[in-house]
Formats: C-alpha cells, sequence, structure tokens
C-alpha cells in the first residue's frame, strides 16, 4: 500500500481514511460475518484425508487489494502479450517446432519433458487455440516493478473466489463502492461463455452446446465449477453422464441424448479418455480424445497445453516471447536459475539461505524451499536433493514481494501479496480487471498458497 | 437437463418433505408419551411412529426394546438410520450439492444453513423440554426451502421435478401414517372407543397438522370416518392424498409439455397413471372404501405411488438402468 518513504500512495488514500475511521472490533466483526456468509453460500474447498471435516473455507481479508487505472494498464498489456506469445508457443511445439529448429530453445526441454503430449502432435484445435483459460501469477517487488512468477496454462483455479470477494464486500461495504470507482468484474462468466462458444468446432448447424467436465463433488474445486457452469447457465457434467456415439461426444440428458460441442474440462489430461490416457481413470470418457481429434469436439484447455506452465519452459518466457511477437516482453520473469545448468547449479548451492528453491513439476507451494526462514537441517536437506537430481529443480532469489494491509489477530498489519489476473482467449482475448489476490496470513511469510494457509482479498482496479 | 440431474432434484425435495414428516410424527408421538394414560401403553405408540417411518425393523435391531430418548434421538440424529432427520438432510444437502447449478442462491442457502445448523446440534447436550422447539425448527426450515424455492425459480423442468418428489413423499407419508393406524379409525371403533381412541385421532391429524383445520371443515368433534375422508378424500387439505396428487398430475403434464411432448398428443405412461390415481381419489367415498378395506386401499395407494416414481425415473432416464429400456 506504501511507497518509498512510507506515504500512502494515491489509490490507497480513501480507503486508508476509511480504515483509520473504523473500529478493530468492528472490522473483525464484519470479517467473521464475512466467514458464515461464504459458510452459508457454502464458498469451500475440500481438504484431502482430513476425516470427517472435508469442507474448509479459504480465509478472506476484507481490506481490499487497489491497483491504479494506468497500473493496470501496464499489466494487461503484458499480459495480453504473453498469452498470445503463450498460444503460439505451444501451437509450434505441436507442429513444426520452429523455435527449436532456430535454437531458441533445446529440444530435450520439450521432447524430454512429462507435460509434452506427444498424441497432439498435428492436431488442430479450432482456432489454434491450445490455453484458453490462462492465469498469471504476478508478483510486485516495488513501485514499478511486477514480475511474472508462473503461467498456469492448464486448469487455473480460484476465479470463482475472485468473483465472490467482491459480491462479499458489495454485500459489506457498500459505501466504499461509493467512494471509489472500481472496475466491475461480473462480466468474467459471460466472457468465458463467449470464449467456449467461440472456439466450438467450425461448421455446427445450431448454437454450439456447452458443458463444464468436473470430477465430482469431492474434487477440491468443486464448488468453483459448479459455480462456473451454474453463472454460464450451462450443463456441469461427469464422466458418467457422458458417452462417445457415432463419433461424437454425447450427454445422457431427460429427453434422451444430446451432443456436446465444447467441453470445459476440468480434469487432467491424463484421466480424460481411459482408452487414450490412464487406463485406470473413472473420471474421463472413453474415447473423448478420438473425438477430439477427429475436430468434432473443443477441448477447453486443450490437451498438452500444461507444456507452457512447465517451470523449466518458464525460464525460456523471454525468448519465446520475442520469437512470437517480435517484441520485448512487457512483463519480466523473476530472474531463475535452472540447476539443471551446472554454472547455475553452483551458483544455487553456494546461495541455498537466500534463494526459494522450487520442484519443477510442483504446485500448490508443496515441496519447495524458501531460504531465509528455513533452519540449517532444511537447507541441508534441500541441498542433498538438489544435488541428487538437478534437472528435477529451479531456484530463484527471495523477491521483496509488495504488502497491503490485512486484518490479523491483532489488528491491521501488513502481509505480503501476489495477484492472478485470469485470461480468456477466443475469438479475442478477455481480461477481467483485477484478479485475485492472494496473501500469506502469517507474518513474514511468502507463501500464499490457500494449501499453506493463505488467504484471499478483493482486487480493485479503480477507473479514471 | 442431465438424467442424473433430474434424478438428484426428485430425491432432495423428496428428503427434504420427509424430514418434515418425520419432525411432525415425532412430536405427536413426544406429545402423547406426555400424557397420563392406562391401557394403552407407549411402547405401541412408539412402535407406530417407527412403522410410519419405515425405521421398526433397524431400530428393534439396535436397540431391543421401545424407549422414548433412544426412539427420538434414532429417528432425529442416527447416521445409520436412513430415515432420521439427520440423514435425510445429508441426502438431500448432497443431491443439491451435487446439482447446484439447478439451484438458486435462495434455495441453496437455506438448505446449506439448515444443514449446517443441524449437524452442529450434539444430541447429548439438547434437554427433552428442548424438542418441540427443535421440531418447530425443522418444520420451519422445510417451509423456508419450499419457499425459497416457490419463490425464485423457473417454471421448468427443475420446478416440476421437485414438486413431483415433494407430493410423492408426501403423498406415501399420509398413506403410511394412515395404515399405521387404520384400524382406529375403522367405523367400529365409534361404539367401542372412549377417550383414548379420541387421543388416536388428534394425533393422527396433529401428526399431518391438521388438528385444527379440521374443525373448519367439518365443523364438528373428531370423527374416524371424517379423519379418514380428511386424509384420503378432501381437496382442501393440503397434504390429502388428493390434494397432492391434484398437485402431481398437472406437474407431470406441464413436464411433457415442457419437453415437447404434447405436440406429438401422446401420454406418457406415468402421466397415465398418475390419471388413473386421481380418478380412484375424485370419484371415490368413503363408505365404500371401507366396504371394500381401509387396510388394502391404502396398501394399493402406495404401490402405486411407488410404481409411479418408478415410471417417472424410467420416463425421464434419472439412471443408466432404466434409460436402456
Amino acid at each position: 500500500m506504501k511507497g518509498y518513504g512510507g506515504d500512502v500512495r494515491e489509490p490507497y488514500l480513501t480507503v486508508d481514511r476509511w480504515l483509520k475511521s473504523q473500529e478493530i472490533e468492528d472490522l473483525k466483526r464484519k470479517s467473521s460475518d464475512a466467514e458464515s456468509l461464504f459458510r452459508r453460500t457454502g464458498i469451500t474447498f475440500a481438504v484431502y484425508g482430513d476425516g470427517a471435516t472435508t469442507e474448509r473455507l479459504i480465509p478472506f481479508d476484507i481490506i481490499p487489494r487497489i491497483l491504479s487505472a494506468a497500473e493496470w494498464r501496464r499489466l494487461a498489456a503484458g499480459i495480453e502479450q504473453r498469452v498470445r506469445a503463450l498460444n503460439a508457443f505451444i501451437y509450434d511445439i505441436y507442429h513444426r517446432q520452429e523455435i527449436i529448429r532456430a535454437g531458441r530453445i533445446p529440444e530435450d526441454l520439450i521432447v524430454q519433458n512429462a507435460a509434452f503430449l506427444p498424441e497432439m502432435m498435428c492436431v488442430e484445435p479450432s482456432r489454434g487455440i491450445y490455453a484458453h483459460i490462462i492465469g498469471i501469477d504476478i508478483v510486485r517487488t516495488s513501485e514499478n516493478e511486477f514480475f511474472v512468477l508462473e503461467d498456469n496454462t492448464r486448469t487455473p483455479s480460484g476465479v470463482s473466489y475472485m468473483l465472490e470477494n467482491r459480491e462479499a464486500m458489495m454485500h459489506m461495504f457498500p459505501e466504499l463502492f461509493a467512494r471509489n470507482r472500481v472496475a466491475a468484474v461480473e462480466d468474467y462468466p459471460d466472457n468465458l461463455r463467449l470464449t467456449l462458444e467461440s472456439v466450438a468446432p467450425p461448421g455446427l448447424d445450431e448454437e454450439p452446446t456447452v458443458a463444464v467436465l468436473t470430477p465430482g463433488i469431492h474434487n477440491s474445486a468443486y464448488f468453483e465449477h459448479s459455480f462456473l457452469a451454474d453463472q454460464m447457465g450451462v450443463d456441469l457434467v461427469e464422466g458418467q453422464d457422458l458417452v462417445v456415439s457415432d463419433g461424437e461426444l454425447q450427454m445422457k440428458t431427460t429427453q434422451g441424448m444430446k451432443r456436446v460441442d465444447v467441453l470445459y474440462r476440468r480434469v487432467d489430461d491424463a484421466f480424460i479418455d481411459p482408452l487414450n490416457f490412464r487406463r485406470d481413470s473413472m473420471l474421463g470418457v472413453p474415447g473423448l480424445f478420438d473425438v477430439y481429434r477427429a475436430g468434432r469436439l473443443t477441448l477447453v484447455n486443450a490437451p498438452g497445453a500444461g507444456i507452457a506452465d512447465d517451470k523449466s519452459v518458464y525460464t525460456y518466457m523471454p525468448d519465446i516471447i520475442e520469437f512470437y511477437t517480435g517484441r520485448a516482453p512487457i512483463l519480466k520473469n523473476v530472474p531463475t536459475y535452472v540447476c539443471r545448468k551446472p554454472d547455475d547449479l553452483a551458483y544455487v548451492l553456494e546461495h541455498l539461505p537466500d534463494l526459494v528453491v522450487k520442484q519443477v513439476h510442483g504446485s500448490g507451494g508443496y515441496g519447495m524451499l524458501v531460504g531465509p526462514t528455513s533452519t540449517k537441517d532444511e537447507i541441508d536437506m534441500f541441498r542433498m536433493l538438489v544435488k541428487a537430481r538437478p534437472d528435477r529443480y529451479i531456484a530463484q532469489p527471495t523477491l521483496a514481494l509488495s504488502t497491503c494491509p490485512t486484518l490479523v489477530e491483532k489488528g491491521i498489519a501488513e502481509r505480503h501479496l501476489d495477484l492472478r489476473p485470469f485470461v480468456l482467449v477466443g475469438d479475442r482475448v478477455r481480461l477481467t480487471p483485477g484478479g485475485l489476490t492472494r496473501v500469506a496470513l502469517r507474518d513474514g511469510s511468502l507463501v500464499v498458497n490457500s494449501s499453506q494457509g493463505g488467504g484471499t482479498k478483493d482486487t480493485w482496479v479503480l477507473q479514471d | 437437463m442431465l438424467g442424473r440431474t433430474a434424478n438428484d432434484l426428485f430425491w432432495m425435495s423428496r428428503y427434504i418433505e420427509r424430514a418434515e414428516n418425520i419432525a411432525r410424527l415425532l412430536e405427536v408421538g413426544y406429545r402423547i408419551a406426555l400424557l397420563p394414560r392406562e391401557g394403552h401403553g407407549q411402547d405401541e405408540e412408539w412402535q407406530s411412529t417407527l412403522r410410519s417411518a419405515g425405521s421398526e425393523q433397524r431400530y428393534l435391531e439396535k436397540y431391543g426394546t421401545y424407549d422414548s430418548t433412544n426412539v427420538i434421538n434414532f429417528m432425529l440424529f442416527a447416521a445409520d438410520n436412513p430415515s432420521s432427520v439427520y440423514s435425510c438432510l445429508a441426502s438431500a444437502r448432497r443431491n443439491a450439492r451435487a446439482q447446484r447449478i439447478a439451484l438458486t442462491r435462495e434455495m441453496w442457502e437455506s438448505l446449506n444453513s439448515a444443514w449446517i445448523d443441524f449437524s452442529a446440534q450434539d444430541p447429548n447436550k439438547l434437554r427433552s423440554n428442548e424438542l418441540p422447539h427443535l421440531f418447530d425448527w425443522i418444520k420451519q426450515r422445510s417451509a423456508l426451502f419450499r419457499g425459497a424455492l416457490l419463490n425464485t425459480i423457473l417454471r421448468n423442468d427443475t420446478f416440476y421435478l421437485t414438486q413431483l418428489g415433494t407430493f410423492l413423499e408426501r403423498a406415501d407419508n399420509t398413506a403410511r401414517i394412515l395404515d399405521v393406524k387404520y384400524y382406529v379409525l375403522l367405523p367400529h371403533n365409534e361404539f367401542v372407543g372412549g377417550e383414548i381412541d379420541s387421543v388416536q385421532w388428534a394425533a393422527i391429524l396433529r401428526s399431518v397438522s391438521a388438528h385444527r383445520s379440521y374443525r373448519w371443515v367439518y365443523k364438528s368433534s373428531y370423527k374416524p370416518w371424517r379423519v379418514a375422508d380428511y386424509l384420503i378424500l378432501n381437496r382442501q387439505m393440503p397434504r390429502s392424498l388428493r390434494s397432492c396428487y391434484q398437485e402431481i398430475v398437472p406437474a407431470l403434464d406441464e413436464l411433457a409439455a415442457f419437453y415437447g411432448a404434447a405436440r406429438s398428443g401422446k401420454e406418457n405412461r406415468c402421466q397415465a397413471l398418475a390419471r388413473e390415481t386421481m380418478n380412484l381419489l375424485a370419484t371415490g367415498d368413503m363408505t365404500t372404501i371401507f366396504q371394500s378395506g381401509l387396510h388394502e386401499f391404502l396398501l394399493d395407494f402406495i404401490a402405486r405411488n411407488n410404481r409411479l416414481a418408478n415410471e417417472i425415473s424410467r420416463a425421464y432416464h434419472f439412471t443408466d438402468e432404466v434409460a436402456a429400456c
């Protein structure tokens, strides 16, 4: 919230004044109101292996995170450039692989990669798009410095929290919205539907039928699946509701079978089709991938799109953007040491206490080392792990993440943040102002993942 | 709409209705347990409560003997009793959660809150004198859910399916309550019966919340054949078998019309079956029913009602198995 010298930055002025006029006890009461609102609405996520309490809330902080219109314009331009490059990259990887021929990225980075799906070679997805729904994790390190931490091109989640957080804020603090011109986020579901319809297989004789495929009510993101289907007004299906017949994907309805044209699937690649991928999958539909490959169904995101959110590919993103857009990246990558490169490995092993070490294929904040907050034993353990399999690890400097006032047990305190804007790519790029702000609730912590005790905030983009 | 969605919506509304009916049955049992009595034992009262709910067998296996606290706990909180209020609400919520997209926010929230609050109840801390309050609370939550449904839901297949679930379940419940106690309604009882029977008649009416409205309709004290008439054939009484079918028949017609069946002019099997049952109720009279046997009439009705549920499930592809037929 504050800039250099500790002055409150301009976008936060009204909220800062409002905060100072509030009693902490009132804010805490509002905060617990919000919690019971979320619980009653059922905005929960499942926690595995937790016995009876399998539905939990993600903590919601009532103090908004605010971006100015100018800050957002710059981010938006960078995000749009990035998602176009990501899609061009995936298309190229599954076709002529020009970027490898040009020597801009090493071949084994792709062909040896677990996220590379050889079955997708030469498949032509509708409009040539693979990653339709992308979440880009961004951190801020100073007033004018933003870095991209990660590109999520498989099934980024959290957009329902972005929408519900705004609902809750408008419900609890209408006065704040009267005093600030906050860009609306509520057209996301419409945009999602437009995007999905725009990538339907070409040549349909009627309006495309869209459905959302969920693994079921026990999935940790089930709430989001049903929320999005509901908001778009489309069916929420499970594998058991679908069959492949006559070369089409069909769903079992009260009136018999109905063709599905676009499937927004929230089931991982490996599980979508037991005939083509994991044979033990109960979540998918036998033959689904064959319908897709024949161009009679659009899968969103496309199978194999995950090649672009691999952490070792990430390190090449500046090259990738330049290669496909002909311009320098607007948003920077965090400087990253790739442990499979001997020089980088040597540096990483020297500087472990200052670095964040991540697994190349990890996610959710599991299996990572945050050097500055770790014990000597933890650091030693990671030294062994990295030495044993350097190709599995990357490392980044610990960044001075920006903070925002947050309501905690003892009152209001500064906590570290990141930002995940949600981008839709179809007939055009659609970007919702803001996104999901995640906040590390423990003092000094830099880990914002909800699986690691992180919370969320409403994210405001102010309008000029 | 997915066949699975239709199935879940139908059962969601059945379970909510069932939870409410269980609360009402328990309320009556609890009330009678408080009354001083001779001869007619409390055991019989709890036995008929459990029998109406279809839980007698399971209860006896678990406890062996009738006991107020055990019966009430078993019917309110037992997770191993599929007909307990707890199990009904859990099942209703599970169905609703699987089909949240078919529910309005108001419906989901009323059901989810009911579940959250009820599952937070600690049976061991509940005092006996708090029970009437809890029974009322359950009925209120069910009313709140129905109110939210009626006020917010689109009049499409979602609505018709929930109507069908509610009224099929209600008809089944009323018929079972009557069947368990049919003997106190038989005409000869008027002569042999004393105060006890009057209490029984009142209990039957209470278990369908009709003890006061009865007087408005019949303008006389409780008479067994009138109690039977009220619960079976009366078109004003909202829980009578006839009333239920007055909702079921149009819901089925509108559902078929919504799916465009009206254009083909063909009636499906569930419509025909519902209309046939409706005719029995609309043209029947209590004298004939008593002559041919009240118990037999009720058993036949319960069987018909079940058959209708199966026909609906088949007609609208609730599950794979019947979709293949």
